[in-house]
């Protein structure tokens, strides 16, 4: 095989049948033994648009907007990580409110003694297009399901240059009983806005992450937003039950869809079968 | 402890111990810096290195970084070195070691009998006073050979890790991944997948069908799933196929605990493994995953450099006699390693020093999409740990994990290093690729077969 081999374009090729199977960058053929073109620039544009999402600046006006429209207020906040660059290299910073974010905080608890009974904060995290695509349908979602609950609700917690930890100031400052964090993970390459979701019970400063439940890869092509509210619904009302997350509130709702692991059987495949005679 | 001091000009720097030394010495790094135990400018870090290139080796075993009493690691570094191998080198400064590794002193036979006479903080410390190419050149003279099923880490050699991860460990999609490296000539270092769910059932079952693959297509070839040492006790224990035992694993006990892990833990896994005697060529059958910034990450760092952490835990490494040691070098993220130029730098370090101490290296040349890093930058790792003698590289399908979200060297880039150094697979795994007609290697250049493999023409025909 000489020069330039191609499967995609070569309808005789059973290779390329294996890529049905698997959303892996598997037969792409190649030049020589290197990447032909179009596979190396269709990598290119995927990992531009991950590092285009890494860099996107967190629109939390645009937001804040749109909440308001659903009659929601929210609240704009910021990390002690002044800009992403600081931000990428100092995750203690993005644990922590500014102090004048901090501040604006107290104002706001003082204002309204006696705590609430649940606080959702949304962070950009790594990807501010996932909170920008996900937050509005995925609180709707929620709002939906736990209508019922009754639950006390604080503004929506808007937080620029936020990471994971950061909800537990946000959820003390605030006498938060439950604290739901919506956060841009750290994007793939076939996924850049993949949105995270993190539970704590009794939010204060200090928790590790045995104290959250978490609920990752929030997306269109991954869990949808109906089943990320059934699983986190659940859990919050487990721990109100149970008074507690984390390692100790089990996932039932999600072990009882992955019970059916023990009748895998993973000797079926292509090659493997027929078994030998 | 030791106060150490270095005058440039009018100016005298102090460093309070030789644990600050060394911090202070390392080249700048964005997890020393969150750390901060990091020289506060460049003259800072080059005096330290100057004080530290005067400092005996024998130093190392009179000042621990980390106490001797506090951690399990410095007590296995301290009692098992040799003095017998230590003393070609016991002479030496820190600067003086450089200068022999890069001579003539420092051959192939030299260097493996002094390699239990060193101590992972003796090995860190020449490092950071070496550059790119002294790390290279040194390392080239090297050789940690390993058997299991195949024979790992001879000259002219590169051998692969096929990973052929899933996101949802489909058995049809991860044996299309297999196929796919296997038609491009990789996966004789093992086939190794990292599962997504982490029940005993799913990871026993995936055993079970690796252990198929290998034994129907006659591979020779080893398998692993990237479970936790005591998933694969009990693996094992409920007769399950498996060849070689992983874990990650780091140069503190603190780190190593926040593993789930600590020594006694590894020997259990070790000799479970042994009394399996699946090896053929030979029983070296542990899998170890380090990486700088695991200690620091973990809080596990006693303010000890992320350098040097990772250096000891290559001495836990080859306490076990690994089959591979793979430093997953830009995994862990730009808060550790920023960019391309600290990732390349650390995957050589890590190469370096765990050849130095006798560690069967590997590196998974990787990062992530939040650090500073692209492909051009994993080209360049790629073809200086080639020229180095790497061990192995991972392959996977297009570069891209589409499990773990990260980008490492694809089934391409192994055969980009195969064309351009001239570098075979293992002899074992050459011999097998050549009957089943993928390809043949003479004269630097690859040829492969003109049609599939008869055996895999038949299994892709189930799909029609």
């Amino acid at each position: 095989m000489n020069g330039m081999e191609k499967p995609p374009v070569d309808p005789q090729n059973p290779w390329l049948q294996l890529r049905r199977l698997t959303p892996a960058r598997i037969a792409l053929g190649r030049t020589g033994t290197s990447l032909p073109t179009s596979a190396q620039l269709d990598f290119q544009l995927a990992h531009a648009q991950a590092r285009d999402a890494v860099h996107l600046p967190f629109d939390h006006a645009g937001l804040s907007a749109q909440l308001q429209e659903g009659g929601r207020d929210s609240l704009l906040l910021h990390s002690a990580a002044p800009d992403r660059n600081t931000y990428l290299q100092r995750p203690d910073l993005g644990r922590k409110l500014s102090d004048e974010s901090a501040q604006t905080l107290r104002d706001y608890a003082s204002a309204h003694p006696g705590g609430v009974d649940l606080a959702i904060v949304v962070a950009d995290g790594l990807s501010a297009l996932a909170v920008h695509r996900h937050t509005l349908p995925f609180i709707k979602r929620l709002e939906d399901q736990m209508s019922a609950d009754g639950w006390s609700l604080a503004p929506v917690l808007l937080v620029e240059q936020g990471r994971v930890a950061i909800g537990d100031e946000i959820g003390q400052l605030l006498g938060a009983k439950m604290l739901v964090m919506l956060i841009g993970e750290r994007p793939g390459l076939s996924s850049p806005d993949s949105l995270g979701l993190y539970f704590t019970y009794a939010p204060k400063v200090g928790l590790t992450d045995a104290y959250r439940n978490c609920i990752s890869n929030v997306r269109l092509e991954g869990l949808s937003y109906g089943m990320a509210a059934h699983r986190l619904l659940y859990l919050m009302r487990e721990a109100c039950r149970r008074q507690l997350s984390g390692v100790n509130l089990k996932d039932e709702a999600q072990l009882q869809t992955l019970e059916s692991d023990d009748e895998v059987n993973m000797k079926s495949n292509f090659l493997l079968d027929p078994p030998p005679a | 402890m030791a106060s150490f001091a270095h005058t440039v000009g009018a100016q005298t720097y102090r460093f309070d111990s030789l644990k600050d030394l060394m911090a202070k010495a390392s080249p700048a790094r964005s997890g020393d810096f969150l750390a901060e135990i990091a020289a506060l400018n460049d003259g800072e870090r080059v005096a330290a290195q100057m004080a530290l290139a005067d400092t005996p080796l024998t130093h190392f075993l009179q000042e621990a970084l980390i106490p001797y009493e506090a951690d399990e690691v410095t007590r296995l570094i301290i009692d098992t070195h040799d003095k017998q191998a230590f003393a070609v080198v016991s002479h030496l400064t820190v600067g003086g070691f450089r200068d022999w590794l890069l001579s003539d002193a420092a051959d192939e036979t030299s260097l493996r009998l002094l390699a239990p006479g060193l101590t992972p903080e003796m090995v860190a410390a020449v490092s950071k006073i070496m550059r790119v190419q002294d790390l290279v050149l040194v390392a080239q003279k090297i050789r940690v050979v390993t058997k299991f099923r195949g024979t790992l880490g001879l000259k002219g050699r590169l051998s692969t890790r096929l990973q052929p991860n899933h996101p949802t460990d489909e058995p049809s999609g991860i044996a299309a991944s297999i196929l796919d490296g296997l038609l491009y000539g990789n996966g004789d270092a093992m086939i190794g997948i990292n599962p997504a769910t982490d029940s005993i059932a799913s990871i026993c079952a995936m055993l079970e069908m690796l252990d198929a693959i290998i034994q129907r297509y006659d591979i020779p070839t080893q398998a692993c799933v990237l479970t936790h040492v005591t998933t694969s006790i009990e693996a094992i224990n409920r007769g399950v196929p498996l060849d070689l035992v992983f874990q990650s694993i780091a140069g503190t006990e603190a780190a190593n605990a926040s593993f789930g892990i600590n020594l006694n833990v590894l020997q259990e896994g070790y000799d479970a493994g042994l009394s399996l005697k699946r090896g053929t060529l030979g029983q070296n059958l542990m899998y170890f995953e380090t990486g700088q910034g695991s200690a620091l990450s973990a809080n596990a760092h006693h303010g000890v450099d992320q350098q040097t952490c990772e250096t000891r835990a290559y001495a836990v490494a080859r306490h076990f006699k690994p089959f591979l040691v793979n430093t997953v070098v830009g995994f862990i993220g730009p808060e550790y390693l920023y960019n391309g130029k600290q990732i390349i730098r650390a995957g050589l370090e890590d190469h370096f020093c765990g050849k130095l101490l006798g560690v069967p290296m590997g590196c998974d040349i990787c990062y992530t999409n939040h650090a500073e890093a692209d492909q051009d930058d994993m080209d360049t790792l790629l073809t200086l740990l080639g020229v180095a003698g790497i061990n192995f590289i991972m392959g996977i399908p297009g570069s891209d994990d589409i499990m773990l979200n990260y980008q490492t060297t694809s089934f391409h880039d192994a055969l980009y290093a195969r064309q351009t150094l001239g570098l075979k697979p293992a002899p074992e795994f050459e011999q097998w690729l050549a009957n089943m007609g993928i390809f043949t290697q003479a004269d630097g250049k690859v040829r492969f077969g003109n049609n599939l493999p008869p055996a895999f023409r038949q299994a892709l025909a189930q799909l029609g």
